[in-house]
């Protein structure tokens, strides 16, 4: 893998994940402020943080997200109360799981992001990339390729009977 | 009129699914008197050969148990694929890969490793571990293929059918059989068992907080378990509200929380993902160092939640190194 973070036509790719009322429209405002920030992210925005189901961070890993960045208000500023403590939870259990299927921390990131933060979006967003740039891409091993992928023995191994 | 043909087979599997299919009791008296049973090798003797003579969609339903780990267990897929009209995917490892898929966290070669040379009871100075060809004497002795991850068997071959469970439910297996004889089924691809939450039918479910705040999280082990009250307030990691029901509760009326062997519900995708998500949502925790320290009590956190799903989870398995 190593060679494939150092090959230099690689460009991380990153879904986001911007919650309406809060990183959604500071992501609008940094475009609206003629903030220029890396390419590398395609957002979706969601109602709240709250809605964010640890199924579409795996799913969009699968279908080849190098890293995901999640989006909500302040602690204390939700617009439904508690949906960016719940993100927070299930994220913090996520990272943990993620870790236990060999992906970094890193690649999942939660930052809370007010409306009137555009400059942290660009901000956070460019540190993202250039993170997961180092990391490199996620190449995960999934059941279509194995058929293919998986004719090679497992037993052949060093010191074993002639 | 002949008589329907039936097979059970077996694969990466522990031989409880087998037990089930025995636990029928005296149910399975009015089954074998309706069915021919024309392969099930851990109590009768037929060969693979026997299924090879036997023409194309000859047997009508193929009960096959087990993931799939080795070569030899594809071409019995493989095989009894072709020979059956109806072939169900029996019980949580056939079903979502199941305990045997837990070794999805760890390479081929590392199993080897352990196994074969790691382990503190095991003597091998010769360094030998299997080989798929050897020769002794002259001859060549051959082994199947161990492949590096383990497949559910709806990732191998088409399935018609799950019956989820580990092992799947006598009730369940009954109306399987029921609705399979009468030629009642529901549409392909379907599991065969209610599609709603286990908290659903769930006999402690009126102790069930409105909305769950849990303090600590404890291991079965750590407390003295009330028999009455729901065992997620308990602060036991019950999987009841992310796994599909169909067991009548079965466990939580030994006392203990699920470990969901039943698998989701039709609209979830990823069942670890969902059973987390259950679980996080109800950690009473608002910052990220209270939410630590109380996550500190969900000691394996990927085996918790994929323990009898992994293979089947958006990620198959540990990302290669």
């Amino acid at each position: 893998m190593s060679d494939k973070n150092s090959s230099p036509g690689y460009e991380p790719r990153i879904v986001a994940f911007f919650c309406t009322w809060c990183t959604y429209t500071a992501a609008d405002l940094a475009g609206t402020s003629r903030m220029t920030y890396a390419p590398n992210i395609r957002v979706v925005r969601l109602m709240c943080s709250g809605r964010m189901d640890p199924q579409f961070v795996l799913k969009a890993f699968r279908e080849g997200a190098d890293g995901i960045l999640i989006g909500g208000c302040h602690p204390g500023d939700c617009h439904y109360q508690e949906g960016n403590y719940k993100a927070l939870r299930r994220v913090t259990l996520l990272q943990t799981m993620l870790a236990s299927m060999g992906i970094e921390k890193e690649r999942l990131r939660l930052e809370w992001i007010s409306a009137s933060e555009g400059d942290k979006v660009q901000r956070v967003t460019n540190e993202m990339v250039e993170q997961i740039r180092k990391l490199g891409p996620l190449q995960l091993s999934l059941p279509p390729t194995l058929l293919m992928a998986e004719d090679t023995p497992v037993a052949e191994m060093e010191g074993v009977v002639p | 009129m002949s008589k329907p043909k039936v097979g059970f087979y077996w694969c990466a599997s522990c031989g409880g699914c087998e037990e089930a299919v025995v636990d029928l009791a005296e149910g399975i008296l009015p089954v074998v008197e309706a069915v021919d049973i024309v392969f099930w090798p851990v109590a009768l003797d037929f060969k693979r050969s026997d299924i090879e003579a036997m023409a194309d969609g000859e047997i009508t339903v193929c009960f096959l148990n087990g993931a799939i780990r080795t070569s030899e267990q594809e071409e019995m897929a493989e095989l009894l694929r072709q020979k059956s009209q109806l072939l169900i995917a029996f019980g949580s490892c056939a079903h979502m890969g199941g305990i045997p898929g837990l070794a999805n966290f760890y390479t081929g070669e590392s199993i080897f490793e352990r196994v074969y040379r790691e382990v503190p009871t095991v003597v091998n100075p010769d360094n030998v571990t299997p080989q798929t060809e050897t020769q002794v004497d002259g001859t060549v002795l051959t082994l199947p293929t161990f492949r590096e991850s383990v497949r559910t068997l709806d990732q191998t071959v088409d399935v018609d059918y799950y019956l989820p469970g580990c092992p799947p439910p006598v009730n369940l297996i009954v109306g399987a059989v029921t609705a399979i004889l009468e030629g009642n089924l529901p549409p392909k691809g379907t599991v065969l068992a209610p599609d709603k939450a286990l908290c659903d039918e769930c006999p402690r479910k009126e102790t069930k907080p409105e909305e769950l705040a849990i303090q600590e999280y404890k291991r079965p082990h750590q407390l003295l378990i009330d028999q009455e009250e729901c065992l997620l307030s308990q602060g036991l990691l019950c999987m009841g509200p992310a796994t599909r029901s169909g067991c009548e509760a079965t466990c939580i009326n030994g006392n203990m929380p699920c470990t969901g062997c039943l698998g989701p519900t039709s609209r979830v995708t990823d069942y670890g993902a969902k059973a987390l998500s259950a679980i996080a949502s109800s950690l009473d925790a608002k910052d990220e160092e209270a939410i630590l320290h109380l996550m500190e009590g969900i000691v394996d956190p990927g085996g918790t939640f994929y323990r009898y799903s992994l293979p089947a989870s958006l990620l198959h398995r540990r990302r290669p190194a």
